[in-house]
């Protein structure tokens, strides 16, 4: 399994063609406590960039795009139930959905976990 | 990932400046944003427990962007009631009022807080108002406009003003003044901290028991190091201000009050005593004149919100196909569990208990107009 960054912090892990998605640790504590997460429906269909989901804080609403094109397959259903998962646990238990990608050259230029790290070191 | 900040975001490209407590946020772990044309904390642990702690113990708020005026000179109770509508010639020494400062068609310009110092407070100033700092400037240039000659305004840019707020303020503000435990709920006085002159009123904008402390600049370190060195005080940013104040059903300027709206339909004519709206002699009486004898067109309410999914400044309200509203100032409300907003609605939807939906992201999440404060008051009151 392999792990991608994006410059949007968002985290996908990557299996055969199956990609799972959340945010990183580093956005989850930008966000703040997050009180709600909207997440986007099975078979779902996404190209790379569009609105997948909505993480809503305390103090404001955020998009989550879709970091590559796929397929809805799952949708983490313990985020109804406890959307702090995401502040406690962003990149694991947290996850929000997982695609089937339709296009896997897409993840080609994102980010290894060292790059990443240096990115928000920067920031 | 995008965050749409509104508090982050309001601001225009002005360099934002920094107030007297700033480093002193910045040591303390604070997440500074731009508020109100400065550099301000929104939070240090994190909004939910900031808020779970004032409503607890008790949270030191750094408000000092807010304007600090006084008024000196003959004929300033005078002055003064013609541009606010509320009874300044009655009020006493040590005494604070809510009130707003109205257009000529009635039209909320800001809301403030006016007080009649005590003991020579503020170099022997007659009257002392607080008004919000986003809208400081556009305040002054309309009382210069409608002051005489007379009357002198005083911008005290060298004052800091804080804000300590929850159930045990009052224990903790008795240790470093003891005096302040005679005071009740909008009640001011002079007191001396260490030598520093302060003037305290008993009054915040949380729903909880507290005090709002006005000192000089120089001396805020010194005192916010004091209470936060006492168990029972913790800063707190911004972004719990705005729970905690929306709990308690209090309109934000800005947001839930604006010019396009009236004092009676945001259901703040208590800011209005009998003498005022009799005699009139205000700018703005006629709308609020028209307002008492036949309705406001809309009311600001308070919705609760079924669900999770919270219900956010500029939703629209609707019964069935029609909008009848808007949401002004919505979140999740960390002591209710839910989400919840305030809003304005059209006066023939706006009984409590009426069923109404929000529309968010293009979906409808139903709401029910709500009696307000959310959270109950817990003022100090004359027993």
């Amino acid at each position: 399994m392999s792990r991608y960054f994006t410059d949007e912090h968002e985290w996908i892990d990557v299996e055969g063609e199956i990609a799972t998605v959340g945010i990183t640790d580093y956005a989850q504590e930008q966000l703040g406590d997050i009180v709600f997460v909207e997440l986007p429906a099975e078979g779902t269909t996404f190209d790379k960039g569009d609105d997948a989901a909505v993480v809503e804080s305390v103090k404001a609403a955020s998009d989550v795009y879709a970091p590559i094109s796929g397929e809805v397959i799952e949708a983490n259903g313990a985020l109804e139930d406890e959307p702090a998962l995401v502040n406690s646990d962003a990149e694991e238990d947290g996850w929000f959905f997982k695609l089937r990608m339709t296009d896997p050259s897409e993840l080609e230029g994102l980010m290894t976990e060292a790059a990443y790290k240096k990115f928000v070191a920067a920031l | 990932m995008t965050a749409n900040d509104t508090i982050a975001t309001l601001e225009d490209a002005l360099p934002l400046e920094a107030l007297p407590l700033d480093a002193w946020h910045r040591a303390r772990g604070a997440r500074m944003v731009g508020f109100a044309g400065y550099h301000m904390p929104i939070q240090y642990d994190g909004i939910m427990a900031e808020h779970g702690w004032t409503r607890e113990h008790a949270g030191l708020f750094d408000v000092s962007h807010m304007g600090q005026l006084t008024f000196t000179g003959e004929g300033v109770d005078d002055a003064l009631e013609l541009l606010l509508p509320s009874d300044i010639k009655g009020l006493k020494p040590g005494r604070q009022r809510y009130s707003m400062l109205l257009d000529q068609d009635g039209g909320i310009l800001d809301d403030l807080m006016v007080s009649r110092p005590a003991d020579g407070a503020f170099d022997d100033a007659a009257i002392y108002v607080v008004v919000n700092g986003a809208t400081k400037y556009d305040d002054i240039g309309w009382m210069i406009e409608h002051l005489p000659d007379d009357v002198i305004m005083n911008h005290m840019a060298d004052q800091a003003l804080l804000a300590l707020q929850g159930p045990e303020a009052g224990e903790a503000m008795a240790v470093l003044v003891p005096g302040t435990t005679d005071l009740v709920f909008m009640q001011c006085g002079a007191f001396d901290w260490n030598g520093v002159p302060l003037w305290i009123s008993r009054s915040g904008y949380t729903g909880e028991d507290g005090f709002e402390i006005s000192l000089p600049a120089d001396a805020a370190v010194a005192f916010a190091d004091a209470l936060c060195a006492l168990p029972q005080v913790k800063p707190i940013g911004l972004g719990a201000r705005d729970s905690l104040r929306l709990e308690a059903g209090l309109p934000l300027y800005g947001h839930d009050l604006t010019p396009a709206v009236s004092t009676i339909g945001a259901d703040l004519g208590f800011a209005i005593q009998k003498r005022r709206r009799e005699e009139g002699g205000f700018i703005g009486h006629g709308r609020v004149m028209k307002e008492l004898a036949d309705g406001p067109g809309a009311k600001r309410v308070g919705l609760t919100i079924e669900g999770r999914l919270p219900a956010r400044e500029g939703a629209q309200i609707y019964l069935g196909d029609v909008q009848v509203g808007d949401v002004t100032s919505g979140g999740f409300a960390p002591s209710v569990g839910a989400p919840i907003a305030m809003g304005w609605v059209s006066l023939p939807h706006s009984a409590i208990g009426t069923a109404l939906e929000i529309e968010v992201r293009g979906k409808r999440i139903a709401a029910v107009v709500a009696p307000m404060p959310f959270v109950p008051h817990r003022y100090r009151r004359k027993a």
